[in-house]
């Protein structure tokens, strides 16, 4: 298929799930914000997610204060924003149009759809209820759009390169999440400690974990096991062992002659995940893992972007 | 001119045509409240679907449904046979005058044309000059814009051999049509039309470079942002072809190859929506983002063709327009089956006369223009333009033609107002290949 066709089904997929990744985390604390919570925790949560997010600076281009109301509304639907969930919404349809004719036409409608709606319902909400409404329904998009797009797509390459922008985005999504709580997973921090039970739930929450880690773990909820579940398990649908995997095995599916080397890296970002321990993993201490993993899954995508799709830059 | 227009629907006597008369009584039946829900439902659906085109010069993101109307235009199956041979000739006829003009000149030589008409022309392209191209087909693609007159003739208003589009606002228009109201089909027997894209493949596939076993076509767009991008998705979608823009394709020792995820793969067949000033910055604008450098080397050493070819566009100006029934004769040597719109040629001193004295009842145009610029529609303009448009066409005469003002055939059509006559014209695709 073409480069150009392949680079813009991969954005497609890595906008689509970054739209759902920045409506979980909008959701969890639009939830928060509800609860008779300290605005201190709440704020201080959004504070660290922001520049967990790296879009901490583009929002204090634009306010001085951070109050819930104006950083959600920053992340849903700032129209100046390019990372706002509207504009990835929109960045998702425009790559999806640019190769329209390469996709099936559920899924274009979809995504046309999705854009179209979201445009009108931003246009016209007017308090906080609707924008639990809207991330609610963002969620719902992107969880059609993900189901088209299994149920719809040729097992080709279409549908790997897709595969490939959906979970590099996922998995840099985790692991930024919990960057967002590093200080509770310094490396001789006690494992057993139960700190603020509040930013932790919101950050289960937002990656649909909850109920997992309660049925997983019948007990308090403690930065370790959390870590453990988002990291190394590979049933958990958005840990990085998880994402890892599909990236890997969606990049064999597409090797060309010259992609020796990025399957290679691939393979041991997945392999060290796959046979890591949470042992290790702490006594090199959780951030600088962290920081490690998001450093290598950046390689990654510029070496997936040079082999396969329009270089990085060109 | 005071002439009242042809309506395509109801005779002058008030009573419905024939082969209208189905239709009418169908639409008669139908509630008001039914026919604009019906209209409702069209306009979300080909918003759900994107069938749209850009709007230049707007905010980003100016997207316009495409025009689409629950009446029908009909024509019955004799009307049609009759233009369809016309339509052959026509563009057999004009593909001949663009090979003889890249090649021979028998036609200049024989002074039916004047040879600066054809040579000083901006759209010749003397690149184009003794290259064969396969078949000798130029215009594989012809958009040729019928009207009908008040007397009930039709004509050939111009036409398009660059890359005429609208293609598949029809094909969509049709697939609505069968959506909304499927019982038109079961009570008329309608020529089908969607295997258009079958037949331009097969047409495109006929004009590959000698030789070559399993062609590989492609579409070239200028890009998502192109008027027409719709069409140029749709109908490399439907073709089941690549669309490339010019950043896709690269040429090597002169061939043409596309940038795929499994390294270059060779094209035989470029379907270009690109103009010749943008296909190849080597050769034509130096400033084109949009082409392929090389592009033009490795057409004239006939390893890749381009449809339309490359200089197509001398033979649909307006210029040269008034010499298309003449062509038919010299090449064909047969009568012409569609007649031409009247046209006076200013630089002919007994043309100019006539047009001078005649100016408030005419309309005049610019041969090389388009799009209604330097144009001057006698009834509509003031003392004051017609006076001002006499000192230039008596300045430089050889640069315009006049018509008479037409008036089109109406047919009714869904307003604000409801439903009310509007003018109509008709714009058929004539594919041309080497099964020919």
């Amino acid at each position: 298929m073409l480069s150009r066709t392949a680079d813009h089904l991969y954005w497609m997929s890595r906008y689509i799930e970054r739209a759902e990744c920045l409506a979980r985390l909008v959701d969890a604390h639009y939830r928060m914000s509800l609860l008779p919570h300290s605005t201190e925790a709440l704020e201080s949560s959004l504070r660290s997610t922001m520049v967990a997010l790296r879009v901490d600076r583009a929002y204090r281009e634009k306010r001085e204060k951070i109050t819930p109301r104006l950083v959600l509304d920053f992340l849903t639907v700032d129209r100046e924003f390019s990372g706002s969930i509207l504009n990835c919404l929109r960045a998702a349809r425009e790559n999806a149009r640019a190769v329209r004719g390469s996709l099936t036409s559920e899924l274009w409608e979809t995504l046309n759809a999705t854009w179209l709606d979201a445009r009108a319902m931003t246009a016209r909400r007017s308090s906080a209820t609707d924008t639990g409404q809207f991330v609610e329904w963002v969620k719902e998009r992107s969880h059609l759009t993900r189901g088209v797009t299994i149920g719809t797509m040729m097992r080709d390459e279409s549908f790997h390169f897709t595969r490939i922008g959906t979970f590099l985005e996922r998995g840099d999504n985790t692991a930024r999440l919990l960057t967002a709580h590093q200080e509770d997973l310094m490396p001789g921090a006690d494992a057993e400690a139960v700190p603020d039970p509040f930013e932790w739930s919101v950050l289960l929450r937002s990656l649909s974990a909850f109920e997992v880690y309660r049925k997983l773990y019948r007990s308090v909820i403690t930065p370790f096991n959390v870590a453990e579940m988002l990291i190394l398990r590979d049933d958990m649908p958005r840990s990085l062992l998880r994402c890892t995997k599909e990236v890997y095995s969606n990049l064999q599916s597409v090797a060309n002659h010259q992609s020796t080397e990025t399957e290679r890296r691939a393979g041991e970002i997945h392999a060290r995940l796959h046979f890591g321990r949470m042992e290790d993993l702490t006594s090199r201490g959780v951030p600088a893992f962290l920081e490690e993993f998001l450093n290598r899954l950046a390689d990654l995508g510029d070496r997936i972007a040079t082999d396969f799709l329009v270089p990085v830059g060109a | 001119m005071a002439e009242a227009p042809y309506n395509e629907m109801i005779a002058s006597s008030g009573v419905e045509r024939g082969h209208y008369r189905r239709y009418a009584e169908w639409l008669a039946n139908q509630p008001a409240s039914q026919l604009a829900q019906k209209r409702a439902e069209a306009d979300a659906l080909f918003h759900r679907v994107g069938i749209t085109f850009a709007v230049y010069g707007q905010e980003e993101g100016t997207e316009r449904l495409i025009p689409f109307d629950i009446v029908p235009r009909v024509l019955p199956a004799d009307e049609w046979t009759r233009l369809e041979t016309g339509l052959k000739q026509r563009v057999r006829a004009l593909n001949a005058f663009i090979h003889d003009i890249y090649h021979d000149q028998a036609i200049l030589k024989s002074g039916i044309i004047p040879a600066e008409q054809v040579l000083c022309n901006p759209q010749y392209r003397p690149e184009m000059q003794g290259v064969e191209v396969p078949g000798g087909i130029y215009a594989h693609i012809a958009g040729i814009d019928i009207v009908r007159d008040d007397t009930g003739e039709f004509r050939v208003l111009e036409d398009n051999l660059r890359v005429p589009s609208g293609v598949s606002y029809m094909l969509e228009n049709r697939k609505m049509m069968m959506r909304l109201f499927p019982e038109l089909f079961s009570s008329h027997r309608i020529a089908p039309v969607d295997h258009y894209p079958d037949v331009l493949l097969e047409n495109l596939r006929s004009v590959a470079p000698t030789g070559v076993a399993d062609p590989m076509v492609a579409v070239l767009t200028p890009g998502a942002n192109n008027s027409a991008y719709f069409e140029h998705a749709f109908l490399a979608q439907q073709m089941g072809v690549e669309l490339v823009e010019g950043q896709d394709l690269f040429v090597r020792d002169e061939s043409v190859f596309m940038r795929t995820t499994q390294g270059p793969q060779r094209v035989d067949v470029i379907y270009r929506r690109i103009d010749d000033d943008f296909l190849d910055p080597l050769a034509f604008r130096p400033d084109s983002m949009l082409g392929v450098p090389g592009l033009l080397t490795a057409y004239r050493a006939g390893r890749i063709t381009i449809a339309n070819a490359i200089g197509t566009g001398v033979a649909d100006d307006k210029s040269i327009y008034p010499f298309v029934p003449e062509m038919i004769r010299f090449y064909l040597g047969q009568a012409p089956i569609i007649a031409n719109v009247h046209t006076w040629q200013l630089r002919r001193p007994e043309d100019l006369d006539y047009v001078l004295a005649n100016l408030p009842d005419l309309v005049v145009k610019e041969v090389h223009g388009a799009g209604g610029y330097g144009m001057l529609i006698g009834p509509a303009a003031s003392k004051e333009e017609i006076a001002a448009f006499r000192r230039q066409i008596i300045a430089t005469p050889e640069r315009y033609i006049a018509q008479p003002t037409l008036a089109l055939s109406t047919c009714p059509t869904f307003a604000e107002s409801g439903l009310a006559p509007r003018h109509i014209d008709l714009r058929p695709f004539v594919l041309s290949g080497r099964a020919d």
